[in-house]
């Protein structure tokens, strides 16, 4: 496909050095295009529901961290603390290996699910608690003066307006994620990285087939993005009339 | 069988130093790429703003297990010896860098404008104004989101466990291989994780607070 020389090596031959060449070989792609396919829609099954999941998780949490009773308060404290300073490969190596071991036996793609949702969830918290604390008091009061009653109160004048300001942190948190899925290939999930190792281990084309990988995962990043964008616009809709963010 | 006990403590806290000696090398190798990174992204040839941000974009929008096993196999096809140390500081490197750039070159662009003036009004030339009056500042700046970033390097140093480095993750791997108690192996390892990157975090955050106060 396309030649590229390489390191020279000291000459063993005393008239030329010897080159080493190594020749780029996509032709394998010809037959295992389909296990990339299926390895990148698990990614995508994968991160959606662990974002969508970890997304509630998280703003639940947030919520607790501003408003909730400080028992409930110190104890979210410890989970955000707890999940953001250790590695995700060893959460999800306490969710497969540990929890079996202690009885519950759960698929890898169950566990990536629950580790993915965890740790996003901290991320979320985090995030969302600076939203959240950044809404006025007086925003609530008015809100209780217009007869909103608790619910409707939560919802359109403090988590909206809070997830408004955030969203870009958010939305780059949702995409780390999604490339931070690929740890699960750890633990044998089937998604986009695991199939990239079973097709090496085939192929012995281990560098062309993490090139391919790495282009798709670029792909899935500007399409997860693109995705966010657009859902910021139909969530937003006063940033969308008035064209400028909440101060 | 074995049993958890203080002969395979003793081993994770050894294999931890091998994830700080991981942490440095990343970091050090990081700091250097990242300052070119965030200088080219700034500076005045629209050639080499195209290429840094480029490199950055890519990178952070790659998987770092990704970039670890391309520079494990790439060194390899280039006929280099496979040593998981040398392909795991490289990646990390590369990613580091990445990141560090992008917070380094928010730092610079927060000096105000007028600093530039100023010393262009000095006669300086753009070292000069670099060295003496932009960077100094932009320091200041960058000291906390740099010691935050430093929590995500010890973190992602666990990846460099999938290509057989002996770190602290691997270490615990090879552990469980002979106690088969995962939960209790596993939550030490977190544990010893957890030691090393929760005072970054508080120091950072403390840092922080600092910085605002000051303004």
């Amino acid at each position: 496909m396309c030649e590229f020389d390489t390191v020279e090596r000291s000459s063993t031959s005393a008239d030329r050095p010897l080159i080493m060449s190594y020749v780029l070989d996509f032709s394998f792609m010809a037959e295992k295009w389909p296990a990339f396919v299926a390895g990148a829609w698990l990614t995508i099954q994968l991160t959606v529901v662990s974002i969508s999941l970890g997304f509630v998780v998280g703003t639940v949490c947030g919520l607790v961290r501003v408003y909730g009773h400080p028992l409930l308060r110190r104890l979210v404290g410890f989970y955000v603390e707890i999940i953001r300073n250790t590695p995700l490969l060893v959460q999800i190596f306490i969710v497969y290996f540990g929890l079996s071991s202690l009885g519950l036996k759960l698929s890898a793609e169950v566990s990536a699910i629950i580790a993915l949702v965890v740790n996003m969830g901290a991320y979320t918290t985090e995030i969302m608690r600076a939203g959240i604390q950044s809404i006025s008091r007086t925003q609530m009061e008015a809100a209780d003066c217009l007869g909103l009653n608790r619910l409707q109160t939560i919802i359109h004048v403090v988590l909206l307006p809070a997830m408004e300001r955030v969203y870009p942190a958010l939305t780059s948190q949702f995409v780390l994620l999604m490339l931070a899925s690929s740890i699960t290939s750890q633990i044998s999930a089937e998604e986009l990285t695991a199939t990239a190792n079973l097709v090496q281990s085939d192929t012995y084309r281990s560098f062309e087939v993490y090139i391919v990988v790495a282009v798709v995962y670029l792909a899935l990043s500007a399409l997860y993005r693109l995705a966010f964008w657009a859902i910021g616009l139909v969530l937003f809709a006063r940033r969308r009339r008035l064209g400028t963010a909440l101060q | 069988m074995n049993h958890l006990g203080p002969n395979q403590l003793i081993y994770l806290v050894l294999a931890a130093q091998w994830t700080i000696v991981l942490s440095l090398i990343a970091f050090a190798g990081g700091a250097v790429l990242g300052l070119g990174l965030a200088l080219a992204r700034v500076s005045k040839i629209a050639a080499l703003r195209l290429l840094a941000s480029g490199y950055i974009q890519v990178i952070q929008g790659t998987p770092l297990l990704i970039v670890l096993f391309l520079s494990y196999f790439g060194l390899g096809i280039m006929g280099y010896k496979l040593v998981p140390l040398v392909a795991a500081g490289l990646s990390l490197t590369l990613y580091a860098g990445a990141f560090l750039g992008e917070i380094w070159r928010g730092c610079i662009e927060a000096v105000s404008k007028t600093q530039w003036e100023a010393s262009d009004c000095l006669g300086l030339n753009r070292f000069q104004q670099y060295a003496y009056v932009i960077l100094p500042q932009a320091v200041r700046l960058a000291i906390p989101p740099t010691v935050g970033f430093m929590v995500q390097i010890v973190k992602n140093t666990s990846l460099a466990s999938v290509i057989g480095f002996v770190e602290l993750s691997r270490a615990g791997q090879i552990v469980n291989n002979s106690t088969f108690e995962p939960f209790v192996v596993f939550s030490c390892v977190a544990a010893i994780y957890f030691a090393l990157c929760y005072p970054l975090s508080l120091a950072a955050r403390a840092l922080e607070r600092k910085s605002h106060a000051a303004k």
